[in-house]
């Protein structure tokens, strides 16, 4: 599904270039559930927008679904994100003057699909993450959990192969936290696969591989077998 | 572009900062509004001016005499003289571009007291002595009875035509004046018309507050032998009435020794040259009124342009949420621009239609308030043609898209990553 070879991306801040990817390899199958860990700077963020799309890279490949995503311009990588990748966010980023069911069915707006089917659409998205009677609410009048089980909906709904989510509990109480991960496993379970960005270990043990990076390259990379292990060590360190 | 969506995300961006939209949408209203006002009141001044003059032959000048400016042939500078009758004569004879030749003399009301008596009335008027073609070179609605005619000239006919201030202040409304008498400086003439003047112009006082009386009279009874105070002439069709103005004075100054290059002693007036002139003028208040309604619009366009890239920066999140579910760029252009065209377009049209509406409460209250008949009208029938209306509209349009365009290329700047990145 993903296959990245020699990664390397930079930043220009001022004189001074901060080389963060560092020749990284990847390979994430079809219907797997990752989660990518490391502490702040050593890249995780910068490698989730390059999956995502939302940035490009200066050297090596990355094929996402067989598809070699280099240089794009902005509307084809529009058309790419919309039609391959699903995002959540930690903020949730909700357009607040768009009720649940309108952000919902916005990616199929982007899709030129008709109001009407779009939003029977986006009902039945709700519907399955148990927001039907919330359909018609501003994003102001839901609770965290909420907010974030409608970007959720929003994510699925143009049937992505990837979910991409940034941190996606980050700004959630533990008990709601789990109820986000019980949502993605669900949908993982569903054959899609799942990304997720986070720096907190029990979040990252629920899914079947950790990808631990480290200055920009991966330091470690824990499978399902070993997750117990790593369980373990977490809660004992 | 029809689509619901689209015109729900543009009330929201606008309603979010309803002041400030609204401050903005006031400034192209009043530019605009100032436009179409100013261009109408132009219109309004050009169409008083042209219809108080429109009926007054263009191609006409006129001429009178004064000192002599230089010394000639023995004749010292500073000479009076003056043209006689014998003088229209020799013109028509010798200048075949000539349609109409008139003289008229004038007795002033100068002088002091009233010269004009009737039974208990009396009143100070101008007292001219006119040629029957006189009227087709400034023309006059008869309002009663006839204008002075050939045998009036011929006869030396003690009659006179009055003008209609003369009528009501000489006689009762309900009054026939026609072959009644009034006794002008001591001499009873008797009247034989009533005429209102067609044209705002006036030559050595109004027509409505004038006598008009046979010329060959006048030159009896006010003694004045056979001099000509004042001359009025017509060129033919297609006869630039300069041409022959110029060869007038040619004549007429070799005929009265006076030195060619002498420019005071016989003035003139050519109404042609006015009337190029009065349509400079216009010209040029219809070009100021371009500068400056379209500098006002300007600045409303800035402000809109401002408001526009206040609005991006505030929903630069939004835009960039938009974007990584897969808005394309094209979407979000046109989602901007069109936002500036309805935010210009609106308030434009606004402003249009009420600078409209106001022309038109101004021409409705000017119609039915009716000004004294003779009072001359410098403002009439002010409005704004389609062309304008519809010009305005387009530089709207284009104001809108131009006020759009740099807020869209800032939104453009913003990749998604970064706007998702501020927290």
């Amino acid at each position: 599904m993903i296959q990245i070879r020699d990664l390397h991306k930079s930043y220009e801040m001022g004189h001074n270039s901060l080389h963060v990817l560092k020749g990284l390899h990847l390979d994430i199958e079809e219907g797997e559930f990752v989660s990518i860990m490391g502490s702040s700077g050593s890249g995780k963020s910068t490698l989730l927008n390059i999956l995502g799309i939302l940035d490009d890279y200066d050297r090596g490949t990355y094929y996402l679904g067989g598809k070699l995503i280099q240089g794009l311009n902005e509307t084809k990588a529009a058309l790419t994100r919309n039609e391959m990748i699903g995002f959540i966010f930690q903020s949730f980023n909700l357009i607040s003057f768009k009720n649940a069911m309108e952000n919902v069915a916005l990616p199929l707006y982007y899709q030129k699909i008709s109001r009407k089917k779009r939003n029977q659409i986006a009902l039945e998205y709700l519907d399955r993450l148990g927001l039907k009677e919330w359909a018609h609410h501003l994003p102001s009048e839901l609770s965290g959990g909420q907010k974030q089980r409608v970007a959720i909906a929003r994510a699925l709904i143009s049937q992505p192969r990837i979910i991409l989510a940034d941190e996606p509990t980050g700004a959630l109480d533990s008990a709601t936290s789990l109820e986000v991960m019980e949502i993605l496993k669900e949908i993982n379970d569903q054959g899609k696969t799942v990304i997720l960005v986070t720096h907190e270990h029990d979040i990252a043990a629920m899914t079947k591989k950790i990808i631990k990076l480290k200055d920009g390259v991966i330091e470690e990379v824990i499978k399902n077998g070993e997750l117990l292990a790593f369980k373990n060590r977490v809660s004992t360190e | 572009m029809f689509d619901l969506d689209r015109w729900n995300e543009i009330w929201n961006a606008l309603a979010k900062n309803k002041v400030r939209s609204l401050l903005t949408a006031f400034g192209v209203f009043w530019g605009i509004f100032m436009l179409i006002v100013m261009a109408g009141a132009g219109k309004g001044l050009q169409n008083g001016v042209t219809q108080g003059t429109a009926k007054f032959a263009a191609n006409s000048a006129f001429f009178w005499s004064e000192q002599t400016g230089e010394p000639y042939k023995g004749f010292k500078r500073g000479r009076y003289w003056h043209m006689d009758s014998e003088d229209i004569q020799f013109l028509k004879d010798n200048i075949p571009e000539i349609e109409y030749i008139t003289p008229r003399n004038f007795t002033g009301r100068w002088g002091g007291g009233s010269n004009v008596i009737r039974g208990k009335k009396n009143g100070s008027f101008n007292v001219k002595g006119d040629y029957p073609d006189y009227i087709k070179i400034d023309p006059a609605t008869i309002l009663n009875g006839r204008w002075i005619n050939e045998l009036d000239i011929r006869d030396k006919r003690k009659v006179c035509v009055i003008g209609e201030k003369v009528f009501e202040s000489m006689f009762d409304p309900k009054e026939n004046p026609i072959g009644e008498y009034l006794k002008i400086s001591g001499v009873y003439y008797q009247v034989i018309g009533v005429v209102r003047a067609e044209t705002t112009i006036n030559i050595n006082g109004r027509t409505e507050e004038s006598i008009c009386l046979p010329f060959t009279t006048m030159l009896q009874t006010y003694n004045m032998g056979n001099t000509v105070n004042f001359m009025a002439i017509t060129a033919k069709r297609g006869v630039p009435v300069s041409i022959v103005e110029e060869r007038v004075k040619e004549l007429i100054k070799k005929k009265h020794v006076i030195a060619p290059e002498d420019l005071q002693a016989l003035n003139s007036v050519n109404i042609e040259k006015e009337f190029e002139q009065m349509n400079g003028l216009f010209l040029g208040i219809q070009i100021l009124t371009w500068i400056v309604g379209i500098g006002t619009l300007l600045a409303g366009v800035i402000g809109v342009s401002n408001i526009m890239l206040v609005i991006i920066k505030e929903r630069t999140k939004e835009i960039g949420v938009q974007r990584a579910i897969g808005a394309t760029p094209r979407m979000i252009i046109s989602q901007i621009m069109l936002e500036s065209v309805v935010l210009t377009t609106v308030s434009g049209y606004l402003g249009l239609s009420i600078g409209v509406g106001l022309l038109e409460l101004v021409n409705k209250v000017m119609e039915n308030s009716p000004t004294p008949t003779n009072d001359r009208v410098f403002f009439t029938n002010p409005s704004v043609s389609l062309t304008v209306a519809l010009s305005s509209l387009f530089v709207l349009v284009l104001a809108g898209l131009l006020a759009g365009l740099i807020p869209a290329s800032r939104a453009m700047q913003i990749k998604p990553i970064d706007a998702l990145r501020e927290e």
